[in-house]
């Protein structure tokens, strides 16, 4: 048995320039390096990216869906935020 | 608090409630992730399929992997080695999708290779001559296209997205190997009769692919309401049956199926009996191969252990040299 199991890393690619990244999956990997070489092999086999990130998956903090009411809701109920909450005349345009 | 604690203080009604808002989410076609409150039969469920389809991957190299080194060209073998490592890829997105659902890749493993856990039966079958690399491309990639199409759309997000990434691969395997029986069929007769040959073998265990009869599936209920399957097995099989007759027609070669028959009304091929005892041995451990699989599995993963070791002591050590640079 291995003394210790190679953590787990997020992988985010660019598909190409001009988008963001995007998470892919993840992998395992003994360390960054391997992580960066991995994705190429298992998310990039076909052209997929131009620019790959990895991140250990420990360190990312996620929110939690069971506090989904507390942390989003409070933005539900601010349609002034939005421009169809203005009332304006038809007569205007460009706008 | 975690979603599993909190679950084992909430009242039976409460779940209850759950798992009705939870039915509700899928039939909108909303999709579950990682971290949303689930039923545990739905994880159970999931750990099951998505890693039993992890291994079915990570073993269907190995009858392919067979033939690499003695491909005939090397137009053929670059075709073959990039199918295999797409295999490979399929494998570790899919681990890596079951992982979300709190079971470790260790684990995995472990239910692999002591047996525990399944994977496809048809990986079972031994691939003796280069024909086979054909019937595999063509009628095991085009089963197995088959059964994940519909999963693209599963109700479990880090599986649908899995399979959207398989199935964007698939079309390459079911062709390279479609390809090698075209060439075969319209070779010498030898060729022709390699290639009629690897069919009469791959044909049946092919069929058998695609899950028991309805009669005999257990999980079918469920699975259908959270999207694991879309159809029956048997709509499955009738779909493949299908769709694979006229490539044949079209390779002039001929289906060891006395009894296939088109079926004017129903507008489907009729065809013969599956021979569902074998179909039972094979997966309960007796097929031609399980015993090799298995070794070649285990054997690979036991030699790998001292380079995962080393990895890992060098990337500790590295980390530590960082450090004290730091200081
Ligand atoms: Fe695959
Ligand atoms: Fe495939």
């Amino acid at each position: 048995m291995s003394t210790k199991n190679w953590p787990l890393w997020e992988v985010f690619v660019r598909s190409k320039n001009g988008l963001e990244h995007r998470h892919f999956g993840s992998l395992h990997a003994a360390d960054a390096d391997m992580a960066l070489e991995n994705a190429r092999d298992v998310y990039t086999r076909r052209n997929e990216g131009v620019s790959i990130w990895v991140v250990e998956s420990k360190n990312i903090t996620a929110s939690n869906p069971e506090h989904n009411g507390e942390m989003f809701e409070p933005a539900q109920d601010k349609v002034y935020r939005h421009p169809t909450f203005y009332d304006l005349p038809d007569e205007v345009k460009h706008m | 608090m975690s979603p599993e604690r909190k679950a084992t203080i909430m009242s039976e009604e409460q779940i209850k409630n759950l798992e009705k808002q939870f039915e509700e989410r899928i039939a909108r076609d909303e999709k579950i992730e990682p971290k949303d409150w689930m039923p545990e039969k739905y994880r159970k469920t999931h750990i099951r399929q998505m890693s039993q389809h992890a291994h079915s991957e990570i073993v269907g190299m190995l009858p392919e992997g067979n033939w690499i080194t003695r491909a005939p060209s090397l137009r053929r073998k670059v075709a073959l080695l990039a199918k295999v490592q797409d295999e490979a890829g399929h494998g570790l997105y899919l681990y890596s999708a079951t992982e979300t659902l709190g079971i470790s890749r260790d684990e995995m493993y472990e239910q692999l290779h002591t047996g525990k856990a399944k994977y496809s039966s048809i990986f079972n079958y031994p691939t003796i001559t280069w024909a086979d690399m054909g019937a595999i491309g063509w009628l095991v990639d085009g089963a197995a296209i088959i059964n994940q199409v519909p999963l693209c759309n599963t109700s479990y997000g880090p599986y649908a997205r899995a399979m959207i990434r398989v199935c964007k691969e698939e079309s390459f395997h079911q062709r390279q190997g479609f390809e090698i029986m075209l060439k075969l069929s319209n070779g010498t007769p030898e060729q022709k009769e390699m290639a009629q040959d690897a069919l009469n073998r791959w044909w049946w265990p092919a069929l058998m692919m695609l899950g028991p009869t309805d009669a005999e599936s257990v999980h079918t209920e469920q699975s259908m309401k959270w999207k694991l399957k879309r159809k029956s097995n048997d709509d499955l099989r009738q779909q493949f049956i299908d769709q694979t007759v006229p490539q044949a027609d079209i390779l002039g070669l001929t289906i060891p199926d006395p009894d296939l028959k088109w079926n004017e009304e129903r507008g489907s091929y009729d065809f013969g009996e599956i021979n569902w005892d074998e179909f039972w041995q094979v997966v309960k451990g007796h097929g031609p191969c399980n015993k090799e699989r298995m070794k070649a599995r285990v054997g690979a993963w036991e030699r790998g252990e001292w380079v995962r070791d080393a990895a890992m002591a060098y990337a500790e050590k590295s980390q530590e040299r960082k450090k004290k640079q730091v200081i």
